[in-house]
C-alpha cells in the first residue's frame, strides 16, 4: 500500500489526481499508527520548514517514518517532503528534521528573483533509477525560495543562482525539489516510476 | 536556466470562459476544461482561472472547475476572483489549485495577503494588480476595473512584498483587451520595485509583444489571442525562442 501523508498544510489533490491517472492504489494517512505497514510512502510538502517538523511530531510520524526509512520502506518526498530529509533549515532556525541527510536547507541569494518560480531544466550528475539522463533538455516546475545543497546522493541538479539538488536518490529514499505532479508527463513519468520500484 | 512562462488566462464566469474589451462586452469563449487540455497539449506553462463573475451563489461552481481541472491537466494553475479569506482560498486549493490570485479583497484589507502566505506559503500567492496611468503615476482600480483607488501601485507593490507575495499579476488597464502590445514602462517599473517574480497581462496582439515583454518580464499572460485562435502557444514559443529568449519547449 502507497502511503499519502497528510499532515495539514499540503494540498495532496494533485498528487493524488496523477495516482489516480496512472492507477496506482494508495491511502491517504495523518497519523504516524495509520503509516505502519505502508510499502511506499509519499510525502508533498508545502508550505514552511518550521511547521512540517512541528507536524511530524504532534501527528506522531516522526519516529514511524525513520524507523520505515531505515527498514527499506521506500519515500517519495516531494519539494518540503525533499528538505525535511535534511536536519535544518535556514527557514526555521529551531526545528529539527528528519537528519537522513547532513548539511543544511538554505534561501537562495536575493540576486535573484524569489521565489524560484516556474520551469528549470534537470542536470544529470549520476544514475537515476526514476529519471533518464536525454540529450534534450528535461524541463520540471520549481516554486521554492529554500534550496538542497548537492551532495553525494544528488542525481541531477538545478542551475538557478548556484547549483542545488533537483533530484536526490539513497537506496529507498527519494527527494524531488520540483512538483512532478505539476511537471507534465516528466512528472507523471517519475511517479510512475516510483509506483513501480 | 529558468525558462520564461506564456500563462494563458480563461476568465470565468458561471462556468464558463468568457472575453471582453477593456474589462467590459463579456463575450462567450468556450469550456474553460477543454480549453484548459488545449493549451496544455500546445504547451502552455501555467494556467489562469479568474472567475469575473465571482459570487457566493456561483463560488461552487468555480470550485467544481477547479477540480475538474486539476484532474485532467498536470501543470500549475492559479485561481482568482473574489477570494477574500483564507476559507474561500483553502477551497480552491484543497480542489486542486496551486496558487490563488488576490486582488481587490487585498487592497482593502492588505493583512489578507499575511494570512495567505503564512498559511500556504508565498509560493501560492499571487497579487494580481489592475493598473491605469494616472498622469506621472499608475493608479490601482478594484472591482475588476470599475473603482479607482487612493493608491500609486508601486508603493502597493512594494507593500505586498513585504506581506508575503510570492509573485505579481500585473494588469495593464490601458493595454488589456487592446491588442497593441504590453505595457513595456509599468511593466519594468514595477519589476525593478520589487524582487518576486513578474508576470505581465494585457495587450497581447502579435507574437513580437511577446519577445518584447519577456525581455523585461518573468512570464506573460494573455487570454483573447489563445481563446480567439489568433495563434497558438506553441507559435508563440518558437518566436520567442527565436528571439533568443529561453522558454520550455
Amino acid at each position: 500500500m502507497i502511503a499519502v501523508v497528510d499532515y495539514g498544510a499540503g494540498n495532496l489533490r494533485s498528487v493524488t489526481n496523477v495516482l489516480n491517472r496512472i492507477g496506482a492504489q494508495y491511502q491517504v494517512v495523518d497519523d504516524g499508527r495509520s503509516l505502519i505497514g505502508a510499502t511506499k510512502i509519499l510525502l508533498p510538502g508545502v508550505g514552511h520548514f518550521g511547521q512540517l517538523c512541528d507536524a511530524l511530531d504532534k501527528r506522531d510520524l516522526r519516529s514511524t517514518l525513520v524507523d520505515a526509512l531505515n527498514n527499506g520502506v521506500s519515500y517519495l518526498g516531494i519539494c518540503l517532503g525533499m528538505q525535511v530529509l535534511f536536519a535544518q533549515s535556514e527557514e526555521a532556525e529551531g526545528s529539527r528534521g528528519l537528519s537522513i541527510f547532513n548539511g543544511s536547507i538554505r534561501k537562495f541569494d536575493s540576486s535573484e528573483r524569489i521565489p524560484h518560480m516556474g520551469w528549470n531544466t534537470l542536470e544529470s550528475r549520476a544514475k537515476s533509477a526514476l529519471l533518464e539522463a536525454t540529450d534534450s533538455e528535461q524541463y520540471a516546475y520549481f516554486a521554492h525560495s529554500y534550496f538542497c545543497p548537492v551532495i553525494d546522493s544528488t542525481t541531477f541538479t538545478t542551475s538557478y543562482d548556484s547549483n542545488f539538488s533537483s533530484v536526490i536518490e539513497h537506496g529507498n529514499i527519494f527527494g524531488l525539489q520540483f512538483h512532478p505532479e505539476k511537471s507534465g508527463q516528466l512528472g507523471i513519468d517519475i511517479i510512475t516510476k516510483f509506483v513501480g520500484l | 536556466m529558468l525558462a520564461k512562462r506564456i500563462i494563458a488566462c480563461l476568465d470565468v464566469a458561471n462556468g464558463r470562459v468568457v472575453k471582453g474589451v477593456n474589462f467590459l462586452d463579456l463575450r462567450d469563449a468556450g469550456d474553460p476544461v477543454e480549453l484548459a487540455a488545449r493549451y496544455d497539449a500546445q504547451g502552455v506553462d501555467e494556467l489562469v482561472f479568474l472567475d469575473v463573475a465571482a459570487t457566493v451563489e456561483n463560488r461552487s461552481t468555480l470550485v467544481d472547475l477547479v477540480s475538474r481541472t486539476a484532474r485532467n491537466v498536470f501543470i500549475p494553475l492559479t485561481v482568482g476572483g473574489g477570494i477574500s479569506s483564507v476559507d474561500e482560498a483553502r477551497a480552491v486549493i484543497r480542489a486542486g489549485a496551486d496558487k490563488i490570485s488576490i486582488n481587490s479583497a487585498a487592497v482593502w484589507r492588505p493583512e489578507l495577503v499575511h494570512e495567505l502566505s503564512n498559511e500556504f506559503g508565498s509560493q501560492a500567492v499571487v497579487l494580481a494588480i489592475d493598473a491605469r496611468r494616472d498622469g506621472e503615476m499608475w493608479r490601482v482600480y478594484t472591482k475588476g476595473g470599475r473603482q479607482a483607488e487612493q493608491m500609486d501601485v508601486i508603493e502597493w507593490a512594494q507593500n505586498a512584498e513585504q506581506l508575503g507575495v510570492g509573485e505579481i499579476l500585473l494588469t495593464s488597464m490601458d493595454a488589456d483587451g487592446v491588442q497593441a502590445g504590453f505595457d513595456l514602462p509599468l511593466t519594468s517599473a514595477v519589476r525593478e520595485a520589487v524582487r518576486v517574480p513578474v508576470i505581465a497581462s494585457g495587450g497581447a496582439g502579435a507574437l513580437g509583444d511577446f519577445s518584447t515583454i519577456l525581455k523585461v518580464a518573468d512570464a506573460a499572460l494573455a487570454a483573447s489571442v489563445f481563446h480567439f485562435g489568433t495563434f497558438s502557444i506553441a507559435e508563440v514559443k518558437q518566436y520567442v525562442a527565436d528571439a533568443g529568449i529561453v522558454v520550455r519547449k
